[in-house]
């Protein structure tokens, strides 16, 4: 669906290179180490320095898996016993990566928390030996450091980091419902102040290194280098190596200091800090925050706080124990389990499964300088791909090279990008009224107005100017693509590429093939979306296919709801304490109340009253008089410039009133329209599954919650299916189904699982 | 990855013309008129802020001008065209060529522009020059260049100026004094010219830095070369060897004839300075890098016929040239590397055919780095697209009278230097051939840009 702004904590999540996955890794816990050939980390002596080098030479990134421990450990040992080492270094030989986390399998195995609670109790155990350390260690920092790898990093007594955008440093641990359990939440306070650790471990951000440098992170900083007399990668990591070794032995001969003269406004930090009633207030500021964020949903940041707060009011052991404990009760829980499902969800949904097209886009055409034409345009000129903008009027490709420039020029103003970056990735954006040049294009995705019309106009037309191997994507939301496609000479070429709105923000693109849609289509358009940096599902064409038809019987029932009195705002607060980011009246306003109009009607008329509900009319009423949501101003709500209370709408609630429905006693507490609106939703999710139009429940999760703001706390409508139960969840609908009828007609699938438990969506 | 490139990097060939015993073959080709230097000067090169700090930059160019004019006596109406280059303009005299012509009492029918290319802007002059001759517009032509560090165009804020521009808008007197109140503390922040590389933001001793890193050229390197440089400097200027420099009287000061940054110092001293822009671990300092300068510099070009017909006996036969450019983040230094075997190749010469090197000295970490990298396989082929190594100019060759670490390095006169210097250097040692490399950068207060010349005896 165009328009769902689904923002949050949760849509950092796929950006990260938070790798706690290692599941290829096998490792065996009863080779005893001390007989098995190191093969993760190995030590030299350079001077009286220890160089000790980490590599996992089973996977693309370094985790602190049982073997890597173990070798260190073991490594560890026989630098404190060698008399002629006076300092250490350690540093990863593999390129972008420090240590990426933890492995997320170690935890993922334990069956109880106080087996997840030993795990982190010997972590803690493990690096408060390193910051013990009768010798400095210094840590040599390239790539991501993140999760465990951070906690290891700032063990040491020293940090350098390189430059490289590469190097990213932050704790993402709550975004998998965790918290850092090696000691991450005691030492972060210390480092880098109360408010900058609650601010690092409850938003799970990832920190740059210059940034790491002003926090007091690391302690110093290396440029990356250029090629030289080898790749410029390598060298870095040896002038990086070259760089700690100065450092580590001039901390070793004491010229090197590790205490930081702190300026006057740290000294004044420090001194507010050290005031219990300030520090008190803190914490209640952070929990009230946390709390009307979180709706109570996520259990880690809670956690986290707790944590914090018991070693930095209790001193250091009650903060270990609080952190490992804590640590243990949030690795069972179902948030948790949710999340890192999410997060593996989406790690496959970054991959290509179709193969290698035979022919890369390179340059890519763009019908309709709307917003999402615009949207589209600006997250492909920054991936080099060369892009056409067309529209029909000039007027708009200035609009949507406006917004293509003001994404960008936002960057440049929070010095993610140089001017002059910004200036050369505009320069493959061209905008134009004609097909010209068209003929050397590679895809063309077409995002004019929904109507099939217009759609085989603009397809013949472009049809008649593009090369033999240009592909035809339409950004449709809804119109089913074998309709578009029967307009074209060669529909193996065409396809769907549904974009959400706004493109750069919301990271899901739902791709739709047909029968005739030919597999290096396919391979092309998801090469491109990843290009484009999307999380990928690959859906069955029908209409609505996977995402809008989910959420058309959702808005349905929202519209029902609305009928039967219950306000704008109740039903945001409804829907939003269940876990959605955005309530289901903001999110119609979001969408386009016009458009959701033209979606409720086509999926009505291709399902008739299976999709029924709310009466179509408010909302076709709603788009006569002006109220289309956001983009008229007016919709459930009025908006204004500046205005950061919306006030609803008095005119929407007048034709609220006109259609006014009565409510049914039976099912109209908070909880029951709660689960009217979701279970539809989950139900109809199912059943496509049940249809084929998904492949399989991951990409279903992973689009409902990348895509439409499904609740990230549950992992997606077939994980909430699984941890909720089917049968519970049948029993609600036919309690439902008694009164509305075959809206909530529990599908085949469904039912399958309520009457076998052991079924399961996922493992 | 497509590479941004904006580094270029001139390659001249000179064959020198006053010996004529060796059986070299010449470097002449069918149907292209031969183009010689006939003489080249400049201004003594000072440390920025010494003598010349009260003068403006015309008046240093001027000074080369008639320097130039008293050395070749020729007629002030022969010369076709005068060229100068420089980087940081001075606003009032934009084109300095013209007015620093003016000045020097040239004909006011002679017409003068001026050009900037970064370190290389003196050498964009002399191959303009070549090319207004070859084209036959012209058959004598001046070219120089000029940079004046004492002082350089500091600017009100970008805000300030709207103000003030508004200001004479103004019609009355209530909206002069509104904008007059919108003046703010931060208006008033002066914007000084960028010392960074326009398009990375990074300053040229920064890349410098990395640059050497990136090569592992150490630091005892860099100081070893830049006592070589200095060293060898000050035995050419106490030899009397740098022939080019001209005595100038100073207005209100006294005559200067000497270069006054030539420092031997020892490997000890140098060994004590922090590093100047990578800290704490940078090997860059102030002594191994070249300093601000204030210089100007000028050659005379004509057609082999002209000169001969007028009487001159040419220095060098002026051949061929080549630009080359590359990534400005991470090659920004490394022009000599790319174009020192373009040039070669174009000329049918080989590195072992040239008796006499000069190259822009910079930093020693850039001249070091760019001799490790021509003598790298890897490199070559990784980067350059070629079978093996460029190889190195042999050092017994190379910079024998100093460089720019030692003599200065006005940006924008130090290419008319190089190439006077090969010419006198041929001259002086016998050889045939000399080749000149620079690299340029696309900044503005810094630079280093290696341009190349070969020259021959015919």
């Amino acid at each position: 669906m165009a328009g769902v702004r689904a923002a949050g904590v949760f849509s950092r999540f796929a950006n990260s290179k938070y790798s706690l996955l290692s599941g290829h890794a096998s490792r065996s816990l009863s080779v005893s180490s001390s007989v098995a050939a190191r093969t993760h980390v190995s030590y030299e002596l350079k001077d009286d320095v220890a160089v000790i080098r980490l590599n996992d030479p089973t996977s693309k990134v370094n985790t602190l898996s049982v073997q890597m421990q173990a070798e260190l450990t073991e490594v560890m040992g026989e630098v404190w016993s060698n008399g002629a080492v006076k300092s250490a270094v350690f540093i990863s030989t593999k390129p972008g990566c420090f240590i990426a986390g933890a492995d997320i399998n170690m935890i993922q195995a334990c069956k109880s928390s106080e087996e997840v609670t030993s795990l982190s109790r010997e972590g803690q155990k493990m690096f408060e030996k390193i910051e013990k350390s009768p010798i400095p260690i210094v840590a040599a920092i390239n790539g991501s450091c993140l999760g465990g790898g951070l906690e290891f990093a700032i063990a040491c007594q020293y940090r350098v980091a390189t430059k490289s955008r590469k190097t990213i440093l932050g704790t993402p641990e709550v975004m998998l419902g965790l918290l850092p359990g090696a000691g991450g939440t005691q030492r972060l306070p210390k480092m880098v102040g109360l408010p900058g650790a609650f601010d690092m471990m409850l938003t799970g951000r990832n920190i740059r290194a210059d940034k790491a440098k002003k926090m007091g992170l690391v302690h110093q900083l290396v440029d990356p280098l250029g090629p030289g007399l080898k790749p410029a990668e390598e060298r870095t990591i040896e002038y990086l190596e070259e760089v700690a070794v100065g450092v580590a032995k001039g901390i070793a001969n004491k010229k090197v200091s590790l205490t930081k003269e702190k300026g006057f406004m740290q000294k004044l930090q420090d001194t507010v800090m050290g005031l219990g009633p300030v520090r008190k207030q803190i914490y209640k500021t952070v929990s009230d925050k946390v709390q009307k964020q979180t709706k109570g949903l996520y259990p880690a940041p809670v956690k986290i706080i707790e944590s914090i707060q018991a070693g930095v009011e209790q001193g250091g052991e009650a903060g270990y124990v609080a952190e490992a404990t804590n640590f243990g009760k949030l690795a069972m829980t179902s948030e948790s389990r949710a999340l890192i499902g999410l997060y593996q969800g989406q790690v496959i949904c970054k991959k290509n499964h179709y193969g290698t097209p035979e022919k890369e886009v390179k340059k890519l055409a763009i019908l309709g300088a709307g917003l999402m034409g615009a949207g589209i345009a600006q997250v492909s000129v920054d991936k080099g791909l060369t892009t056409i903008l067309k529209d029909t009027a000039v007027d708009g490709i200035s609009r949507g090279e406006q917004q293509v420039y003001k994404g960008l020029n936002d960057k440049v103003k929070k010095k993610a990008l140089t001017s002059f970056a910004r200036d050369t990735i505009l320069s493959n954006l061209s905008a134009q009224l004609d097909y010209s040049s068209f003929k050397s294009a590679d895809m063309v995705i077409e995002a004019v107005f929904e109507d099939i019309n217009i759609k085989h106009k603009v397809l013949k037309e472009v049809e008649a100017v593009i090369p033999p191997h240009c592909i035809f994507a339409s950004n449709t939301s809804a119109l089913p693509i074998k309709d578009i496609a029967a307009a074209s000479k060669r529909p193996e070429k065409v396809i769907g590429m549904h974009y959400f709105s706004p493109v750069d923000k919301m990271q899901l693109l739902e791709i739709i093939t047909t029968d005739k849609t030919s597999k290096d289509t396919t391979a092309s358009a998801v090469s491109v979306g990843l290009k484009q940096g999307k999380i990928i599902i690959v859906v069955g064409d029908g209409p609505g296919f996977y995402t809008t038809r989910c959420l058309a019987p959702m808005l349905a029932e929202a519209v029902r709801v609305l009928q039967e009195g219950v306000g704008p705002k109740r039903l945001d607060a409804l829907t939003t304490s269940f876990g959605f980011p955005v309530g289901a009246a903001t999110l119609a306003d979001e969408v386009g109340i016009d458009v959701a109009a033209h979606v409720a009607e086509d999926l009505g008329k291709a399902f008739g009253s299976r999709f029924g509900g709310g009466n179509v009319d408010v909302l076709k009423t709603m788009v006569e008089k002006g109220f289309k949501g956001r983009k008229s101003g007016k919709g459930c709500y009025i908006y204004g410039k500046g205005k950061k209370d919306k006030s609803v709408n008095p005119d929407a609630e007048e034709i609220l009133k006109k259609y006014k429905l009565a409510a049914h006693p039976a099912i109209s507490t908070d909880s029951d329209i709660q689960y009217r609106l979701v279970s539809r939703f989950v139900n109809e999710a199912v059943l496509c599954l049940q249809e084929n139009i998904l492949r399989n429940p991951v990409e279903g999760d992973i689009g409902a919650v990348f895509g439409l703001g499904f609740p990230p706390c549950l992992g997606g409508p077939f994980r909430f299916v699984d941890s909720f139960g089917a049968e519970r969840l049948v029993g609600i609908m036919k309690r439902f189904e008694d009164i509305y009828g075959n809206q909530f007609t529990p599908c085949q699938l469904l039912l399958d699982h309520a009457k076998n438990p052991s079924k399961k969506f996922h493992k | 990855k497509e590479k941004m490139l904006v580094n270029s990097l001139p390659l001249l060939i000179f064959s020198l013309s006053s010996f004529q015993t060796k059986s070299k073959k010449t470097l002449a080709r069918p149907n292209v008129k031969n183009i010689v230097l006939v003489e080249g000067v400049r201004t003594p090169f000072l440390l920025s802020g010494t003598t010349y700090s009260d003068l403006m930059p015309h008046d240093l160019a001027r000074a080369a001008l008639q320097g130039l004019l008293h050395r070749t006596a020729i007629p002030k109406d022969v010369v076709d065209y005068i060229i100068y280059g420089t980087v940081i303009q001075e606003v009032k005299t934009s084109n300095v060529a013209r007015e620093a012509a003016l000045g020097a009492g040239f004909s006011d029918k002679i017409p003068s522009h001026t050009v900037t290319m970064a370190c290389i802007s003196s050498n964009q002059a002399m191959t303009s020059a070549v090319g207004l001759i070859a084209a036959g517009q012209c058959d004598a032509v001046v070219a120089g260049g000029v940079e004046f560090m004492s002082d350089v165009p500091i600017r009100h804020s970008r805000k300030m100026r709207k103000t003030m521009l508004s200001l004479n808008k103004a019609k009355t007197l209530g909206q002069r004094l509104s904008l007059l109140g919108s003046i703010r503390l931060a208006h008033l922040s002066p914007e000084l010219p960028a010392v960074a590389e326009f398009s990375t933001s990074e300053t040229m001793g920064h890349s410098a830095d990395r640059l050497a890193a990136a090569f592992g050229v150490s630091r005892v390197e860099q100081d070893e070369f830049a006592l070589r440089s200095h060293s060898l400097a000050k035995k050419a200027q106490d030899a009397g060897l740098l022939q080019d420099v001209i005595s100038f009287k100073v207005p209100g000061r006294d005559i200067v004839s000497q270069d006054n940054g030539i420092r031997p110092s020892s490997m000890e001293q140098m060994a004590k300075l922090k590093p100047a822009f990578i800290k704490p671990h940078g090997t860059v300092t102030a002594a191994n890098s070249s300093f601000l300068t204030d210089g100007a510099s000028a050659v005379l070009i004509m057609s082999e016929e002209k000169a001969l017909a007028m009487g001159y006996k040419p220095k060098a036969y002026l051949r061929d040239f080549v630009y080359v450019s590359q990534d400005p983040k991470d090659q920004l230094l490394l022009g000599p590397t790319y174009g020192t075997p373009k040039v070669l190749e174009r000329a049918g010469l080989t590195m072992s055919d040239i008796d006499v090197f000069e190259f822009h000295e910079a930093f020693a970490g850039q001249i070091m780095a760019n001799l490790k990298a021509m003598d790298s396989d890897w490199f070559a082929q990784t980067y350059m697209g070629r079978k093996s190594k460029v190889g190195t100019p042999p050092m017994d060759k190379f910079n024998l009278w100093g460089g720019s670490l030692s003599l200065g390095h006005p940006f924008g006169a130090t290419g008319c230097r190089l190439v006077t210097t090969v010419a006198h250097r041929l001259q002086k040692e016998g050889g045939q051939y000399g080749l000149v490399a620079a690299c340029a950068a696309g900044g503005q207060v810094s630079d280093t840009h290696s341009p190349q010349m070969v020259f021959q005896q015919s």
